[in-house]
Order: C-alpha cells, then structure tokens, then sequence
C-alpha cells in the first residue's frame, strides 16, 4: 500500500473540504482498501466518515425511510421496517459478499465501490478505467462476468452493487453535500455515469462531494422479489439479478418496477419493458416480449454471450413467479 | 499514529504507521497470531474478529480506524482449559483438518449464533419477519464467508450444531 496521510472528520462538511486536494473517503473500506493494497487506487489521503452522524435510519414524512449513509449493509438488511415494507432491499443485501463484509460496508460505500472486472484490477493488464487511454484487455479477454448492455469500446465492466439494483426498482434517491454547501438529491440513474470514452469517471459527484444517505420512497402494493443467478450459491458476485416489485389489479398487471445487475455498468433500468408490461395480462409471450425489449441493444463480447439467454430466462422466470395466482 | 483499542477486555495502546490493518496490529505489534492471515483480501475469513460484538475481517480495515472500539480475537473467546462451548465442539466433532482457518471458523460462528439469536434473517430464509431456525443450509449460508480449504464443512456444520444445543 502506497503512503497517505490519515484524518478522521469531525463534520461533514469539513470532510468535503478535507477530501478535496486529492484525498477519498473511507468508511466501511471493505472495497477501498483491498484496491489499495493492490494499488490500483493510490489516493494522497484517507478521510474517515466513520464518526459522522450519518448512521440513522429516520422515518420520512411521507412514509418513506431516509437512510444514513453510514448504516452498515448488515443494519438496513435487518431493520425491521426494511424486511416488511422494501422486502427486495432487504434481499438484494443479504444476497450479497459475506456476513463479515455486511457488518463493515456501508450504505454510501456500497453505492461507490469498483468493478470487480479483473482487468481493473490486474495492474499488468490494459484498462481505460484504471489508466484512461491505456485500452480494454476485457473485449478479447476473459469477459464471462462482464457486461452486454450500456458498454463502449472502450469499456465493458459492470457495477457489481446488488444493493444498489433494489434501490433502482425502488425509486430511491441519494442524497448529497457539496464542498460549497448545498445539497442536492440524485436518482440512481443520474447518479451513475455510462463509461462511454471515460470510463474512469464513474458518477456525477464532484470533487468534495460527499453521499449522505438515500431516501426510499413510501412502500408500494404488490410482490418484491431480488432473484441473483451467480456461479456459486452464495458468496459471489451477480452474473445476472433482477429485482422486482409487481403489482396485479383485476388480473392484469397494474406495476412492474424492474432493475437489473450483472448487465450493465450501472444498475439497469428500462421504462419501454416496464410499459409494455403495465395493463397485460400475464403471459410467458408477454414476458418474452419485455425480454426482447430488455435485451434490444444487448451483445456480448464472446465468453459472456449467454447472458444474454440468461438475462431472458431469469426475467422470465422472475415475473412468472411475481404475476402468479396463489392459492 | 496513536490508537487506543480494547482487546479482549484490555485498554492496548498503539503506535502505527496507517496503513497497518487491524490484522497486522493483532498478528505483528501485540502478539496475537491466533487471528490468521489467509488471503488478506476478505474472501477467506481466516482473519474473523469481532468488533463491538459484530464479526468482521480484520484485513480489510485499519487499526487506527478503531479507536475507542472492542476487539475480541479468537484469544478472548477462550483459552487451554477454558474452552467455549464452540472451541469445545471444533474438537469433540473434528472440525478441522489442519486448522489454519479455524480461529476464524469459530469467532464467525461465535457472532453468527448471537446474530440467530437476534432473529436475523438471511439468504436462504424463507420469512424475512419470523427469525430463522438452525438449519444444515442456515448454517452454510450464514458461515460462506468462512474458507475451509481442507473441506471440513461437514463437521464445522456438525460442531456448530452441537454447541448451539448447548447454548454457546
């Protein structure tokens, strides 16, 4: 690990200023410092968040929850309010890394964490993430985890958040502090940037700006479901994940909010699919229509072709077990 | 830099370069091998403390982000002759072949039990709202942070079983 100065933040706006002339933010470190021990990230300074106020989890007016973003991955996959109202939260969290690593990561933390893409982390290998300009050895490469959709010639990672896929299909918004002092809340699309020709910017966060919580909306009608398809049954990353929250009226389908991880560089959501789907009748046609519309723009780069059927059944399978009739 | 840590119920005081992580302050500056290196990349969890009671890999975090916090290493849990109800099952049901990620094994079961007995729910349960019983696939899922490279899962599946009939 490269040399860096260490500084604990007393507030959160002197951590804006602290972080500013070259430093990162730290506070689960889960993912920061694995990539720094390898030096792939190499920041001058560590500004630690950890004794910011920042790890509550408040009612909101309208009924919806405002989340610290210092809450540990473990704390908001397990409160109680999180488990009855935003099952698929609570899911797409305990689908995800270990308990050990729940227990550290953080809400803000999960949000900004890297690709887990090995290009990006092979410091002998061509990545325009890591080294803008240097290449993509993913293209030619060994690319089974990487993505099929909003990719550029000059990347194809994907986001590897599971978390942050629910919070898509929920609509939540994250909140933010400037270096100047204003606020502003983004949605989740327009927090995540597509790499396009500069992979290495990842977000719409300035210098100094600094994520403090994420706000769901009040809990809707209707199934919640975060179905993860990975190699191993637990403890690996999303080679394909839905999250769903469907709603049913008089037989057809009144709400189908639908995001997906493992696609993407960022997690995916289309409103086209979400349309064609509202006021249907369920059907499998149907679902494969919106697999279709789904995976309109998607290809794959070799050793990752199959997720393109894989992306398709697993929608599929996902809204067959949303729409169903119980008895 | 200074940091002040609680180990195992003792103020330590450190004095650390940053980069050092909680595993190497642990292992190199107060002598408690027992919290093993593995991969020192989070995926093993041979490196298992817990911190102010929730298990976490030391290799992934910085002493000197610790300060004020209680750190209990596999040294804490129990000692020769005073085994807990878990370190006691690690033997009696053979949890272990060569033994490198047990530390590991058994403060991840430790907080893992209290984490039962907090009506955490997880992966493979079916009722987010209702807790969870102490099933074989419980079990697994609960420790998949835990690497056995021996492939002793069956008897660390077995030993925690038993100590959670005893009520470690």
């Amino acid at each position: 690990m490269r040399p860096f100065d260490y500084i604990r933040a007393d507030s959160a706006e002197a951590a804006t200023r602290q972080v500013a002339d070259g430093g990162i933010f730290i506070a689960g470190g889960t993912n920061l410092l694995d990539l720094m021990k390898l030096e792939v990230m190499a920041p001058e300074a560590l500004i630690d968040i950890n004794r910011l106020e920042l790890n509550q989890i408040e009612e909101t007016e309208d009924g919806g929850l405002r989340i610290g973003a210092l809450v540990t991955n473990s704390d908001l996959a397990n409160d109680t309010r999180v488990r009855r109202d935003w099952p698929v939260l609570s899911r797409a969290l305990l689908a995800g890394a270990s308990a050990q690593l729940r227990n550290k990561a953080t809400t803000g933390g999960n949000l900004l964490q890297r690709t887990r893409c090995l290009y990006f982390y092979d410091r002998a290998m061509a990545c325009n993430k890591r080294e803008p300009g240097s290449g993509c050895a993913a293209r030619e490469g060994f690319n089974r985890i990487l993505a099929v959709l909003g990719t550029s010639e000059h990347c194809i990672a994907t986001h590897p958040s599971d978390m942050a896929v629910a919070m898509r299909a929920l609509g939540a918004k994250v909140e933010t502090l400037k270096e100047d002092g204003e606020t502003r809340q983004l949605t989740l699309d327009e927090l995540y940037l597509l790499p396009g020709d500069r992979p290495d910017r990842e977000t719409v966060l300035e210098v100094g700006e600094l994520i403090t919580g994420v706000v769901l909306p009040a809990r809707v009608d209707g199934r919640q479901t975060y179905r993860k398809v990975r190699d191993r049954a637990s403890y690996a990353f999303a080679l394909v994940s839905v999250a769903g929250i469907v709603a049913m009226e008089d037989g057809r389908i009144a709400r189908a909010d639908l995001a997906f991880g493992g696609l993407a560089p960022k997690p995916w959501r289309d409103a086209q699919v979400e349309a064609l789907l509202v006021g249907e009748t369920p059907s499998e046609a149907l679902f494969n229509k919106a697999a279709d519309q789904l995976l309109a723009q998607a290809r794959g780069f070799g050793d990752n072709d199959f997720k393109l059927l894989l992306a398709r059944r697993t929608l599929v399978s996902v809204l067959t077990e949303l729409t169903e009739t119980r008895t | 830099m200074q940091t002040n840590v609680i180990i195992n119920g003792t103020q330590r005081r450190l004095e650390l370069d940053p980069r050092t992580t909680l595993l190497d302050a642990l292992r190199h500056h107060l002598g408690l091998s027992g919290s093993k290196k593995g991969c020192d990349h989070g995926q093993c969890g041979a490196c298992t403390v817990m911190v102010n009671g929730r298990r976490i890999n030391a290799c992934l975090t910085l002493a000197c982000m610790h300060d004020g916090d209680e750190v209990t290493t596999i040294e804490g849990i129990g000692q020769p002759g005073n085994l807990s109800a878990l370190q006691e099952a690690f033997v009696s049901e053979d949890g272990f072949q060569c033994g490198y990620c047990t530390p590991g094994q058994i403060c991840s079961a430790t907080a893992m039990l209290e984490e039962i007995r907090n009506e955490w729910p997880s992966h493979v349960t079916d009722d987010l709202v209702g807790g969870a019983e102490l099933t074989n696939e419980e079990i697994s899922e609960r420790m998949s942070g835990n690497l056995c490279r021996c492939s002793a899962y069956p008897n660390i599946v077995e030993a925690i079983r038993k100590a959670a009939g005893k009520g470690a």
